[in-house]
This record gives C-alpha cells, sequence and structure tokens, in this order.
C-alpha cells in the first residue's frame, strides 16, 4: 500500500493578519506559518493506516518558507518519504493539485490522502481538485478510513452527525476533515535528528496551465467588533458585569 | 455559453437541505441583474415531485437513476458534469457543503471554469460576476473578480436567506439521460445516523460553549462547573471534537448542530465560519476571546476580551 500525503503550510491564525501595500494579499513578511491542521490529520490518518496493516507513506509539499522544516517533521513522525516540489511561488489551489497531480502521476500511488480544505483555498480544496488532474476518484469530507479486501471503506461526514460509508476501489484521493485520533506529537529533538538522517527530494513541478480565471480585486478585513457591545475592566469586573447582564436579561435568576 | 445560472441541488433522505434555497434565493437575483435564466440541477432516484419546491427556478434539469438514489462523488461528479457541458451555463451555483465540495472542483476542471471557495458575497456588476470569499477563519474577505464570462461558486452556508429561495411552483421539468454508471469505483454502503444518549444541545436555553482558547482537555471541567451553576450544557467548535476533548454530540457548527438558545456564551471560540453557521441566530450572544479582532465579535451582542481561563472561573464564583 502507497500512501501519498500532500501537505502545505497556512498561516498561523493566532497572529494577527496584515494586508500588503498592494492591497491584494496578506503581508507576507509579518507571517508565521505551520502546517494546515487538515493535512496533519490527513497524516496522522495514513499513519494510523500504516501502523495497521503496513503501508509506504510518501509526504509531499510545494516549496516554500519552512517546508523543509514541516517535511522532516512528517518523517519525524513516521512518514517513510519527503518530496519537496520546486519551481513554484505562492500557486493557487488549482496550480498547487496540477503540480501536485504531475509528481505523484510518477510515482506508486494506492491512496492519495489530504487535508478536507485549507484557510487560503481562494480557487477551490486540493483533494478534489489533485482527483480531477490525477483522473481517478474521490471521496471528500471523510473522517476515518479503513483497509479492507482490496480497497478501503470510508465514512464521510454530513451535517449534525450524520455519516456516510462507501466503499472504493484503489487508487482514491480522500479529503481528510478528522483522523480517528488527535494528531500525533513529535518532539523538536527528534526532529532535528530527522534533519541529519532523512533525504529531502526535491521534484520539478512540472507544467501548470491551469485555468484560475479570476483576479484579486481587494483584500479587506470584516469590521471587527462591530456588532459587539465590548465590556471592559479587569477579569473580575467583567464577569460581574456578564452575570448582571444576563440576569438583567431574565435568563438566569 | 448560454445565459442560464445553475443551481446544483442537494437533498438527503428526501429533503433538500437548506442551501439549495439559499442558492436558489441569491441565484434569482443574479439571474435578473443579468438577464438570465435560473436552473435548477436536481438528481437523484424519483426525485422528480420534488421539483414543486424548486418554484424559483424557471426549469428544472432532472437526472433520475437507481445508482443516483443515495449521493455518491463519482455517480454525482459524472451526472453533474455531463449536465453542465451539455448546456455550458454562465454561473454554476454549489454549496460549500459535505456534498458540494465533491462537485464544484470536478465543473471547474472538466468543463474549464474558473471556481471560487468560501464564497459569502456575489453580485453581478455590467455582463460580469464579482464575488467575496471568506478566508483565513473568516478573518480576512478576498474579493475577486472574473476574467471571462463563466464561473463556477462554492458558497457557506448561512450567507443568503433561505426563505427568498423557497418558492413552490411548478418550473419546467426536463429529462437528462444519466451517463454511463458501469465501472465505478466508489459505492455508497449505508447512512449511519447520529449516536444519542447524550444531551440534545439544540434544546437547551442556555449553552457554554467552548473552543480552542480552553488550551486543553484538563480545563473542560471548568466550562462543566459554569454550566451546572447556569443550568446550561456544554457545547463547543469543532477543534475540540477533532482533538477528541468532547464528543461529536457537543458540536456546534456547520459540520455540527445548529442551536438555537436563549443565551450562548461563546467561550475561547474564534468564529470561524463553520461555526457561526451554527450559532449565529442564538437570542443573546456574549463572547469572550483573547484575540480583540476575532470575528466572533461581529456576531456577539456583547464582547470580552480576555483570557477565557480567566474569565470562565470569575463567572462560575459570581453565581
Amino acid at each position: 500500500m502507497n500512501i501519498i500525503v500532500p501537505i502545505k503550510q497556512v498561516p498561523d491564525l493566532v497572529e494577527e493578519l496584515e494586508i500588503d501595500s498592494s492591497g491584494k494579499d496578506l503581508d507576507r513578511s509579518s507571517l508565521k506559518m505551520k502546517l494546515s491542521e487538515f493535512d496533519d490529520h490527513a497524516l496522522e490518518e495514513a499513519l494510523i493506516l500504516k501502523d495497521e496493516g503496513g503501508a509506504t507513506v510518501t509526504a509531499i509539499a510545494i516549496d516554500g518558507e519552512d517546508v523543509d522544516k514541516m517535511l522532516f517533521t512528517a518523517a519525524a513522525k513516521g512518514a517513510d518519504k519527503i518530496i519537496k516540489i520546486t519551481g513554484l511561488e505562492n500557486p493557487s489551489a488549482h496550480q498547487a493539485a496540477q503540480a501536485m497531480a504531475n509528481v505523484i502521476k510518477g510515482m506508486p500511488h494506492d491512496l492519495v490522502m489530504t487535508g478536507v480544505q485549507a484557510v487560503d483555498d481562494r480557487d477551490g480544496q486540493i483533494a478534489v481538485l489533485l482527483a480531477h488532474y490525477l483522473g481517478i476518484p474521490h471521496v471528500s469530507v471523510v473522517t476515518s478510513v479503513k483497509v479492507e479486501g482490496g480497497g478501503v471503506t470510508v465514512s464521510k461526514e454530513y451535517g449534525a452527525g450524520l455519516l456516510a460509508e462507501f466503499e472504493a476501489k484503489l487508487p482514491l484521493v480522500v479529503g481528510v476533515q478528522a483522523a480517528r485520533q488527535s494528531p500525533r506529537y513529535v518532539p523538536v529533538a527528534k526532529v532535528r535528528q530527522v534533519m541529519k538522517s532523512a533525504t529531502l527530494d526535491e521534484v520539478a513541478a512540472g507544467e501548470t496551465n491551469a485555468n484560475v480565471g479570476s483576479t484579486v480585486n481587494r483584500f479587506f478585513k470584516p469590521e471587527s467588533g462591530a456588532g459587539a457591545e465590548m465590556i471592559e475592566g479587569s477579569a473580575e469586573e467583567q464577569a460581574a458585569k456578564v452575570i448582571q447582564l444576563i440576569k438583567d436579561k431574565g435568563i438566569v435568576k | 455559453m448560454s445565459n442560464q445560472i445553475f443551481v446544483i441541488a442537494e437533498h438527503i433522505q428526501g429533503k433538500f437541505d437548506d442551501i439549495t434555497f439559499e442558492l436558489l434565493g441569491k441565484g434569482k437575483e443574479i439571474a435578473s441583474q443579468l438577464g438570465g435564466e435560473l436552473v435548477v440541477v436536481l438528481a437523484g432516484h424519483n426525485v422528480k415531485a420534488l421539483a414543486s419546491q424548486l418554484g424559483a427556478a424557471s426549469k428544472v434539469i432532472c437526472v433520475e437513476s437507481p445508482q443516483l438514489e443515495n449521493f455518491s462523488p463519482e455517480a454525482y461528479v459524472k451526472t453533474v458534469n455531463a449536465v453542465v457541458a451539455a448546456n455550458k451555463p454562465k454561473l454554476v451555483m454549489t454549496g460549500y457543503t459535505s456534498i458540494g465540495m465533491e462537485l464544484s472542483p470536478g465543473i471547474s476542471v472538466a468543463n474549464n471554469m474558473p471556481l471560487l471557495s468560501f464564497v459569502s458575497e456575489l453580485s453581478a456588476n455590467g455582463g460580469s460576476i464579482i464575488a467575496v470569499s471568506q478566508l483565513y477563519g473568516g478573518k480576512m474577505n478576498v474579493e475577486s473578480q472574473l476574467d471571462g464570462d463563466t464561473l463556477v461558486v462554492s458558497v457557506l452556508g448561512g450567507m443568503f436567506k433561505a426563505d427568498a429561495g423557497k418558492v413552490d411552483g411548478s418550473p419546467t421539468v426536463e429529462d437528462f439521460a444519466a451517463p454511463d454508471f458501469s465501472n465505478l469505483s466508489v459505492t455508497f454502503k449505508k447512512l449511519i445516523q447520529p449516536e444519542g444518549g447524550d444531551v440534545d444541545i439544540t434544546t437547551q436555553d442556555i449553552l457554554v460553549s467552548v473552543g480552542r482558547g480552553i488550551q486543553s482537555d484538563e480545563n473542560i471541567p471548568l466550562a462543566n462547573d459554569l454550566a451546572a451553576k447556569l443550568g446550561g450544557a456544554v457545547s463547543c467548535s469543532r477543534p475540540l471534537v477533532d482533538s477528541k476533548w468532547m464528543p461529536k454530540t457537543r458540536q456546534v457548527g456547520k459540520s455540527g448542530l445548529k442551536v438555537k438558545p436563549k443565551l450562548y456564551l461563546a467561550l475561547g471560540i474564534s468564529g470561524a465560519p463553520e461555526h457561526i453557521e451554527g450559532m449565529k441566530d442564538a437570542g443573546l450572544i456574549i463572547a469572550v476571546n483573547s484575540d480583540p479582532k476575532a470575528p466572533i465579535f461581529d456576531y456577539a451582542h456583547y464582547g470580552v476580551v480576555g483570557d477565557v481561563l480567566d474569565i470562565i472561573p470569575a463567572l462560575t464564583s459570581k453565581l
């Protein structure tokens, strides 16, 4: 079983986002990047499958800031191979998916597992786009993948906790919403150790002529706090005001 | 290219998802601005009778097959792509939903149409279409302009009013032959209903809802204590369920439950679109977050900037 896990970095939303001077992008100099949480879950589910029945897990990513460290971290968690795709800068989702497909086509692949979405997907989600560039079927919004017989059984999530179960032949692209367990943690010391021993392969992106077909007019922030009346003071004072408020409204006595 | 505006209908167990009506309401507006025709693509098995609920549209293109009885990504992608390829609509509207997310990328790639995702606003400007995407967890809006004439949009739920699209009527129903379904590699097996037994958060008057700001599952008892004092229940945002800190039955949001309590305390919840969709209609929303710019404050009636680990015990001690 060969499992390919495309992963990417996204801005850490704990930090303040700023708009650059063009008004059409984030100010990337001030961004702190981190592994997209859904890709972290995709990697986890792939590593669970490896633990359960054996698989070769390959993490791949488009080159960018701190991408080497992200890939070495994936290796430290248990990925067998790590590959960096070079020659693209801040690609759209369509371009990234196409570059991923170019590279994956040349590798044995039974399952391709990636995050269901990322916070910066302006032109669509990579998981299903990638399936179309690869020309293989997909199931997205998945919360469990189990290998059975020659294929897999996957659970797809609808709203309100309703699930649908599908059987699929391989190869298949899976958009992972959440792994069966919380993504594993790896200590920094182990990542450092892996950086010395693991090999990071580099592959060129190949042709990416995808039609993005739209242009960004502007970035703008939602009007912050526009709706809420803010309650000031120390934590104790704020808490007292909140309790008074809900008592005044008759919600609690 | 035709001047048609397509809405891809979504239904599970014989019932339309609200997103279908939300898309229809907005689609009707866009169709009148562009002088186009609003058309619904309705795929399923024995679904023709449902067309009477789609009176906002002038036409329903109906594809029926036993293999479309339950949603299955591969069969539905083939179906929708065939209908789009045959009609060449100007705009295809899908939901940013579990079903819509399987369909929009295929329409884009197979028909060489641009795709915009996380869409929260849509308008026609002259002959062209402008869309706003809510990116970065709702922290940044990005306005995009079409380069060409055609577009696929993946629209967030709860952004447009469903009532505007809920019109009974008798649109023209046009049959479209189902494509070849031999050699499908993805097969629907069954629906699994949500497990019951836990607290039903949709019937609670008071919800103490916790998010990532709670930092560790060890802090969840703080929320339990507060909920007990208030006579309410604890609910949560998606990341806490994905981390297995809270059960799925307590999740508020697009992929969880929609709630409408009298009081919704959002504690350490930033307010990603996924979450907002599930709670924005609550009677009184009070949000506590350490980030004064958190999107949750746009939807809350009252806001408290602070650390939930300080505020929660302070609230509990005052009851």
